[in-house]
């Protein structure tokens, strides 16, 4: 494409948009640089100078590494077993053409519609019954269940787009049918278990409500319970909140610069199977 | 073609069935995920749907059917009935901006600017980062004081009259909570626009334009047919979005001031937590699925005869 005139003109308009659309960032990041002083007298101005005491005392006060620490484990672990539970039912329903694997499938699918506010009390009742409240292994097998059907719905898509020669080849070469899937299905799968990856682990890490509701007051809270704890106790406290704000999207949002190209790439392509 | 190739598959998967050769993969590869998908969605699911027809009070507590009691309580109570309102509110103004400023972004970008990838980049950050914390720097962005945030550059630029109280202000608030949203999730919208613009084959806006056809009547006629199944995603994503919408009420207003940000999704979870009345609580929450499943279907069956027609 020629850069004319009209492009120009056009990029000045869209950097002009990123610009507006950066200044909350802009606002949060010098906030949290300031000292009080600062805030009350300059609040949009870059902070000078810069102070940095507000950091330490965020990480401190919101216990941020500790909860880094139990997003990690969760949402690893949910991802995990996400994938390996994930792909082999979707092999079996993209690669079996019976009323019950269809069944199955639809079975599968209404998972993606149905909002779990639906199940929420049931399943926290079952949760707590199960004596799984405020532990890991209460959020991974409810991650892992609430996640299924999309992750077996972009699964089967991509298997049904694969020819069927390859396990056929393994299976007559004396292979068990979970060797064959492991070692010749599942590197093929590459690509779509990456976006399956990215947007699990997205949505995983980042959630709300369910920790907050299984993990509160167990010590094993997420990133986002334990910010959303500390930034009501320290509401008025704007420079402190914002440090905090800062250091707990910091991870997330470097690991996106990193892999930025699969990231958007899976959320682009991710829906349409 | 499709369906030739569909035939020829499921003779081939079918064929060494039937012989005992068991090529098929073993229907226990699908018997884990079943388990567990049938345990935390399934079973949950039609339990709460059932207890919505009873005056279940707590965990644990003993509960007995009422008919549809909790439904006539519903369509008199003035703060579901108020939630009702703005969840359907809220779902169309994010439906609709999101979208609109998405496709923006992403005709933007779609081009031979050459800030372009950084622009991708930043417009998309935000979905990555958690609801919780971008509705916790609008907050403070949307800070009632003149000298803070939002009021702050209104009043560097000259605009000081439109200072507001954000969240504080019953009529403004719930759009204060809509920009949020679309704040965070525009760029969502443009990546999965993006995706379609780039199956449009530069070949078709060439020819138009040898034929003489201007920037909108290629849009119109090229770009906004092959964008449908792009559409189709967009909407669904961001009407269920929508309609559900918890974090970022409870974070930003708690549903306040007075009633003016309750979503069904914030009563249902006070109604519950708060109150102690789970047999209303799923009530409200079997009329939120209704919604959900009743909206899917429509737009998928609307939006699939649009992509066939195109």
């Amino acid at each position: 494409m020629k850069y004319k005139p009209r492009t120009f003109v056009l990029e000045v308009v869209m950097v002009m948009a990123a610009i507006a659309f950066l200044f909350p960032v802009y606002a949060l990041v010098t906030l949290a640089f300031k000292d009080p002083g600062q805030i009350a007298n300059k609040p949009l101005s870059l902070p000078d100078p810069p102070s940095v005491g507000s950091f330490g005392e965020a990480w401190q006060s919101a216990s941020l590494g500790s909860a880094l620490l139990n997003s990690t484990l969760i949402t690893v672990s949910s991802v995990l077993v996400l994938i390996v539970l994930g792909s082999l039912a979707a092999y079996f329903l993209a690669r079996t053409a019976t009323r019950l694997s269809y069944t199955l499938y639809i079975l599968f699918l209404v998972g993606i519609i149905l909002p779990f506010q639906l199940g929420m009390i049931p399943l926290y009742q079952m949760v707590n019954d199960l004596g799984l409240l405020g532990t890991y292994q209460g959020m991974i097998l409810f991650y892992t269940g609430i996640q299924l059907p999309f992750t077996v719905f972009l699964y089967t898509g991509f298997i049904r787009s694969l020819p069927a020669d390859y396990t056929n080849a393994a299976l007559i070469d004396g292979a068990s049918h979970l060797q064959a899937f492991a070692h010749v299905i599942f590197p093929l799968l590459r690509p779509i278990t990456g976006t399956v990856l990215i947007l699990n682990a997205v949505h995983i890490w980042n959630d709300f409500f369910t920790p907050l509701l299984y993990l509160g007051g167990s010590g094993r809270e997420t990133v986002p319970v334990r910010v959303f704890a500390f930034v009501n106790e320290y509401t008025s406290n704007y420079g402190l909140v914002a440090a905090g704000l800062v250091l707990a999207a910091l991870p997330i949002l470097l690991l996106f610069l990193v892999l930025q190209r699969y990231v958007i790439r899976g959320f682009a392509s991710g829906l349409k199977g | 073609m499709t369906v030739t190739a569909q035939a020829v598959r499921r003779d081939a998967v079918k064929a060494p069935r039937r012989r005992g050769g068991g090529i098929a993969p073993p229907w226990l590869f699908a018997v884990p995920a079943l388990l567990i998908y049938a345990l935390v969605v399934l079973y949950p699911a039609f339990s709460g749907a059932g207890s919505a027809f009873t005056d279940w009070s707590g965990v644990g507590a003993q509960r007995s059917f009422v008919g549809l009691d909790n439904f006539q309580e519903l369509f008199h109570d003035d703060q579901a009935l108020g939630a009702l309102r703005n969840t359907l509110l809220l779902t169309v103004a994010i439906v609709v901006v999101q979208n609109g400023i998405g496709l923006l972004l992403a005709l933007g970008v779609h081009t031979g600017i050459k800030s372009r990838m950084v622009l991708r980049v930043i417009f998309f950050a935000p979905v990555v980062v958690s609801p919780v914390m971008v509705s916790f720097l609008w907050k403070y962005v949307y800070n009632p004081a003149p000298d803070a945030g939002l009021n702050a550059a209104l009043g560097a630029i000259g605009l000081g009259g439109l200072r507001q109280d954000w969240l504080g202000n019953p009529s403004i608030a719930l759009w204060s909570v809509a920009f949020t949203v679309i704040w965070q999730c525009a760029g969502y919208s443009m990546v999965i626009f993006l995706a379609g613009l780039e199956g449009v084959p530069a070949e078709l806006h060439e020819s138009a334009m040898v034929d003489g056809a201007g920037t909108v009547a290629r849009f119109r006629h090229i770009t906004w047919p092959l964008l449908a199944p792009a559409v189709t995603i967009n909407l669904m994503l961001s009407t269920v979005g929508g309609l559900t919408l918890f974090t970022q009420i409870i974070a930003m207003t708690n549903g306040g001031p007075g009633y003016a940000t309750d979503t069904l999704s914030t009563v249902l979870y006070k109604q519950a937590f708060v109150f102690g009345k789970f047999g209303y609580s799923t009530a409200v929450a079997l009329v939120l699925a209704i919604f959900v499943a009743a909206v899917s279907f429509i737009q998928i069956g609307y939006l699939r005869s649009r992509e066939t027609a195109a």
